[in-house]
């Protein structure tokens, strides 16, 4: 069902925690839907210098937070916000299709810390997608905490 | 370390006793004959099936000629409930069920609910009981059929089936009784039940997967289900499964003479695992009702994390359980029993089946308790919910 490295991130993952004061926190999901994720993340000069993560979820959910901190680790912001759930998913391997989801929903916790960064800062780079709507029109569970 | 896997989803499937194995393969190799056939080595076959519907028929306190063989459980449900239905349109096309049925009848109702019957879905209770007053009071002149379930097969809960057949008999409604969980590990009688028919699955009783049987009370009209070759009296046709049909016979004798002694040690050591869970680990909570049910089942929500992790992570130490969680039913929403019973999604995300069997040690138990808590532990360390 699920890949080797799926299996492996699920078993050990990275960057568990929460950051003492972070620079920026993205929180999606929703215990109702069985899934949940909190990724803080802590920039200097412009890259995610540390990255953590708490999750709520299935192993898939477990694996696609703990392999989305790793692509995310040390890339500049204006890098790591193309973290894509596609490129999540290809990175362990694929998923199942009823699992494609998990993979939305790190990449989205990811994005969301990262503009609650530049919300803090009062900046809003050209880069930084605007709104969220299209997002939120992909994402089955609909309601979200930000 | 204990030595394999240890095995803990007896709801799910059982292994194949070693002497039912024994009988079913000489089915395979030297007696092969068709038992519709009328020479020698056909009649040889036909009166294996005949023997093992004397073994099925004997477990359930059943006549022989009122057992007529599946291919499984979910096929006596489906034969239940369509053979009913159509049998008895004239009559009205009402169907009483319970929401915490198996897919098999839940599924199936709702099919026919789509092709012109009416089906009213029972509720539950707390812990999964139907108050049989609600079936009274959901009868009409139209019932044509009432499916109850033995015990539920996600929380274990044994369902007031004799007051509900007391009610139905009254009524002259006919009741079926999908009794898969209860059949060769739990005691039971058709007459005692007061069932009109009733689905029994030979895997969860170690016997081979792919056949069942269903009962069927003489005089009871039902439709046929597989037209063909005019097997079993016309009403299922298809060639007989001589290894299967002798598997199951030879498991239901087995049960009848050795289930009685094996349900108090299952019972204590569920109790010993549920004890041990609950002193060990925090914020757990049992589903379905504390004494009517299953002596094997063990059912629980942990909070605060989620089955599947849970199911994984007990994988990886070699335990086999599993959980009503959205991700391991593959949709997006969790168990239908647990959410019939008033659990929040939340909560029912978090919940994890065990169903011991009767190989399951001490042993294996002490072992569980070791791992299961280390497991808890390391994944609400993870989960951003739980702080405590």
């Amino acid at each position: 069902m699920y890949s080797e490295k799926v299996f492996e991130h699920f078993q050990n993952p990275r960057n568990v925690g929460e950051l003492e004061s972070p620079d920026g926190t993205g929180q999606v999901g929703n215990p109702v839907c069985g899934d949940m994720m909190k990724i803080t993340i802590k920039v200097e000069d412009g890259k995610v210098a540390d990255i953590r993560f708490k999750t709520l979820g299935c192993a898939a959910a477990i694996a696609t937070s703990s392999i989305t901190t790793e692509m995310a680790k040390g890339r500049p912001l204006e890098e790591a916000i193309k973290i894509t759930r596609q490129k999540v998913a290809e990175e362990l391997g694929g998923l199942p299709p009823h699992k494609l989801h998990c993979s939305n929903l790190a990449a989205e916790a990811l994005h969301e810390a990262i503009k609650d960064y530049f919300r803090k800062k009062g900046e809003w780079p050209d880069w930084l997608p605007k709104d969220k709507a299209h997002e939120a029109e992909e994402h089955e569970h609909g309601e979200k905490k930000a | 370390m204990l030595k394999g896997v240890i095995y803990l989803d007896h709801a799910a499937t059982t292994p194949v006793h070693p002497l039912v194995r024994r009988e079913m393969s000489l089915w395979f190799t030297d007696s092969y004959g068709n038992p519709s056939s009328m020479y020698s080595v056909g009649v040889e076959a036909k009166s294996a099936i005949e023997a093992a519907r004397k073994q099925v028929a004997a477990l359930i306190g059943a006549a022989p000629e009122e057992i007529y063989f599946t291919s499984g459980g979910t096929e006596s449900d489906n034969w239940a409930l369509r053979g009913i239905a159509y049998a008895s349109e004239k009559k009205g096309k009402h169907i009483i069920i319970s929401s915490i049925e198996h897919h098999a009848v839940l599924d199936t109702a709702e099919w026919l609910g789509r092709h012109g019957f009416e089906i009213t879905r029972l509720p539950v209770d707390g812990t999964g009981l139907v108050d049989p007053d609600d079936v009274r009071k959901a009868l009409r002149p139209d019932t044509i059929l009432v499916s109850i379930m033995h015990a539920n097969n996600e929380v274990g809960t044994i369902e007031p089936i004799p007051e509900i057949g007391r009610i139905l008999r009254e009524r002259g409604v006919p009741f079926h009784v999908d009794a898969v969980q209860t059949v060769g590990n739990y005691p039971l009688s058709v007459n005692e039940l007061g069932c009109d028919l009733l689905s029994v699955s030979a895997h969860k009783l170690y016997g081979p997967k792919g056949i069942g049987a269903l009962y069927i009370r003489k005089g009871i009209r039902i439709d046929k289900y597989m037209t063909g070759g005019g097997q079993e009296s016309n009403k299922r046709a298809g060639t007989y499964n001589v290894p299967g049909i002798v598997g199951l016979g030879k498991a239901c004798e087995i049960a009848l003479e050795e289930m009685p002694a094996h349900i108090e040690p299952i019972r204590k050591l569920r109790e010993k695992l549920r004890e041990g869970i609950f002193s060990r680990i925090a914020d757990v909570r049992l589903n379905g009702h504390p004494e009517r049910r299953l002596p094997n089942n063990l059912s629980v929500c942990v909070q605060g994390i989620e089955g599947e992790s849970m199911l994984l992570c007990l994988d990886m130490n070699r335990v086999c359980v599993s959980s009503g969680s959205a991700c391991t039913t593959g949709s997006l929403e969790p168990s239908h029993v647990l959410i019939a019973m008033g659990l929040p999604p939340e909560v029912a995300h978090g919940s994890l089946r065990f169903t011991l069997g009767r190989d399951n040690t001490e042993e294996q138990i002490n072992y569980v308790l070791e791992v299961f808590p280390t497991i808890v532990k390391r994944l609400r360390d993870m989960s951003p919910t739980y702080r405590k």
